[in-house]
């Protein structure tokens, strides 16, 4: 074993059998989680990939060889059609009314005011509590004879009853307030954090040179947390294509498609593993997995790609709009 | 790969916990628009939750008649029978194994795999790190049939090891993404003083590294157990003995159940959200300091 050049920053080196004992510790440290990750995550995708080409039940090898046949079907298939378009219904409206929300939110969580970590706490409740609990809650207030309706008449606003959840041009629309209500907190913790790496200076200098209020949050605060935003919506974006629990368990997996909420991952849990059908579900998993891999990759390269581009073309854009 | 770019590494991250303030001083202090919107938020957040708390304290009979009123007479006896039932305790039980080794397991491995990423000097580190980002991108969803599938070759279904797994697995990204960036701000300084007073490369990772890093492997621990109390999808497919449900199974169990008696489901429903509401309180405000630190860009 040669030692390392010299002047070449390495903490323990020159000693014989260095370069060995790093790879031991490289591979005792690294390994578990890498055979975790491999077993748990990659190879079930991998395994999908196999599934998908057979008609199978899920017992013994799968050797009633499909192939395209599985996937011809869901593409063709109506309900998976509807399914993928309440996925992207769900996503631009995830988009448009989480991300502003979460933006004022943060602003005014990031205020000097009283009662500030109470406040905080209690906005982060929807969040922290469980899909399933949400669900639950929100279908009992939501029925036709729920906590809604009857406050509406009670105010006298009989007129505004609807039956949320079951009729199709209203389910939709009740689905994007439980997910606002619900995921909203998460933005505002990213958005919070966000809010902290933007330096006191700037707004004191904007301050100094009278600009007001929301001068200072459109021309200082905005453009900063950039990154921020665009991080949050590529998490949301991934979160609304793969959408299950919360419309799996108010909707239940057949009326899902009825009152017009189905979503992929539903499809793929009602088609595939409630039907037995384990080559048709995993067909489904990869067809759901390439639309969300090609979504992802549209985004990060004429998205992220700002935040990729490195620090150096950044601050030279910055320094460049400055004059 | 895909996703590791999307968060830039190597930042010192902030301090922890520290919330410093910004904004407009005219704005500050006692704005009354601001409380105003503030109440209006609280309220909107909370009432949800509060109208399955109150819920739990009324008769069926009260619901029925009126299912937006408040409890009158308050009936304590849902939550004492839901106390009292052992499908509750049995839930509660699985939650917190489930939850808590979920949460070493994704911390160990997590830590010790970021610092591998974040200090180590080898070939296949770049890929390593994409290895776990491009984790961001294979989402439980997908994987979930043929995860079903391989868990039950492994001859795990029903059991607590069959979702604990999967969780320490898909929990490993942003784990790792949180917490390279820390450990690599780490100054090399301390590790060639630490060499010097004879420190091994690992000893210096238990008495430095862990210590240096606790904001980060705080804050990654608490979404690791925050996720795996909350996780419906995962046990719903490898859990389908009533002995081995964990609360959200339970929850959605006792609904179904007994859809008829619904103050004892909302009874059943707020009890089981405490022990997460507890254990976020005592740590929000970490969430958010270590979050800091992976986001900054």
């Amino acid at each position: 074993m040669t030692p390392p050049p010299a002047g070449r920053p390495v903490a323990s080196t020159s000693r014989p059998g260095a370069d060995w004992r790093k790879r031991a510790e490289i591979a005792v440290l690294s390994g578990p989680a890498i055979i975790v990750f491999l077993t748990f995550v990659i190879a079930p995708v991998g395994m999908a990939a196999y599934y998908g080409f057979f008609r199978w039940k899920g017992f013994g090898p799968p050797t009633d060889f499909a192939g395209l046949r599985n996937y011809v079907t869901i593409l063709t298939d109506p309900t998976f059609h509807a399914a993928v378009g309440h996925n992207f219904v769900i996503l631009f409206f995830s988009l448009v009314l989480q991300g502003p929300i979460a933006i004022l939110f943060a602003l005014l969580m990031n205020q000097k005011i009283r009662g500030r970590s109470v406040i905080r706490m209690l906005i982060f409740v929807p969040y922290v509590i469980s899909e399933v609990i949400v669900g639950t809650g929100w279908s009992l207030m939501m029925a036709d004879t729920g906590a809604l309706n009857t406050l509406l008449a009670k105010l006298g606003l009989s007129n505004l009853q609807q039956s949320w959840l079951a009729d199709p041009d209203i389910a939709m629309g009740t689905l994007m307030l439980i997910l606002t209500w619900k995921y909203v907190g998460f933005a505002v913790i990213l958005m919070l954090a966000g809010l902290q790496s933007i330096p006191e200076e700037l707004y004191e200098a904007a301050a100094i040179d009278g600009a007001s209020f929301w001068q200072q949050q459109f021309r200082i605060t905005l453009p900063l947390l950039g990154p921020t935003i665009r991080i949050w919506a590529f998490l949301s974006i991934i979160g609304a294509l793969q959408l299950f629990d919360l419309v799996n368990i108010i909707w239940g997996q057949y009326v899902a498609s009825t009152a017009g909420t189905s979503t992929m991952a539903t499809y793929m849990y009602l088609n595939g593993h409630m039907a037995g059908n384990y080559g048709y579900g995993s067909a489904v998993a990869v067809v759901l997995f390439l639309i969300s891999l090609t979504v992802a990759l549209v985004y990060q390269r004429f998205v992220l790609r700002r935040d990729t581009d490195g620090a150096l073309t950044g601050a030279s854009g910055r320094k460049g709009k400055k004059k | 790969m895909t996703a590791s770019v999307t968060l830039p590494a190597g930042l010192p991250p902030a301090a922890p916990g520290t919330y410093e303030v910004r904004g407009s001083k005219k704005f500050g202090w006692g704005s009354p628009v601001t409380y105003l919107i503030a109440l209006v938020l609280i309220v909107a957040c909370v009432s949800p939750v509060l109208y399955i708390i109150l819920g739990g304290f009324r008769t069926n009979s009260q619901i029925t008649a009126d299912p937006s009123g408040f409890p009158s007479p308050w009936v304590f006896s849902n939550y004492t029978e839901v106390l009292a039932s052992p499908s509750f305790w049995i839930a509660m039980k699985n939650s917190t194994i489930s939850a808590l080794g979920t949460t070493v397991g994704v911390v160990v491995l997590g830590v010790m795999a970021s610092y591998v990423i974040a200090r180590y000097q080898f070939k296949g580190k770049g890929a390593m790190y994409s290895l776990f980002a491009a984790g961001l991108m294979f989402p439980m969803t997908v994987a979930i049939t043929p995860l079903y599938l391989m868990v039950r070759t492994l001859g795990l279904t029903n059991s607590l090891a069959g979702i604990i797994l999967p969780q320490i697995a898909f929990a490993l990204p942003t784990t790792v993404i949180i917490l390279v960036p820390f450990l690599r701000a780490i100054p090399k300084e301390l590790e060639e003083a630490a060499s010097i007073d004879g420190a091994s490369r690992l000893g210096f990772f238990w008495r430095m590294v862990i210590p240096l890093s606790l904001p980060g492997v705080i804050t990654t621990g608490i979404l690791a157990f925050i996720g795996a109390w909350n996780g419906y999808m995962l046990p719903l497919f490898i859990l389908s003995d009533p002995e081995t449900f964990t609360l959200p199974l339970g929850v959605a169990n006792f609904a179904s159940q007994y859809s008829v008696d619904t103050a004892r489901v909302l009874a059943f429903t707020s009890l089981s959200m405490i022990p997460a509401l507890i254990f976020f309180s005592l740590f929000e405000k970490r969430i958010v300091g270590g979050l800091t630190g992976a986001i900054k860009g």
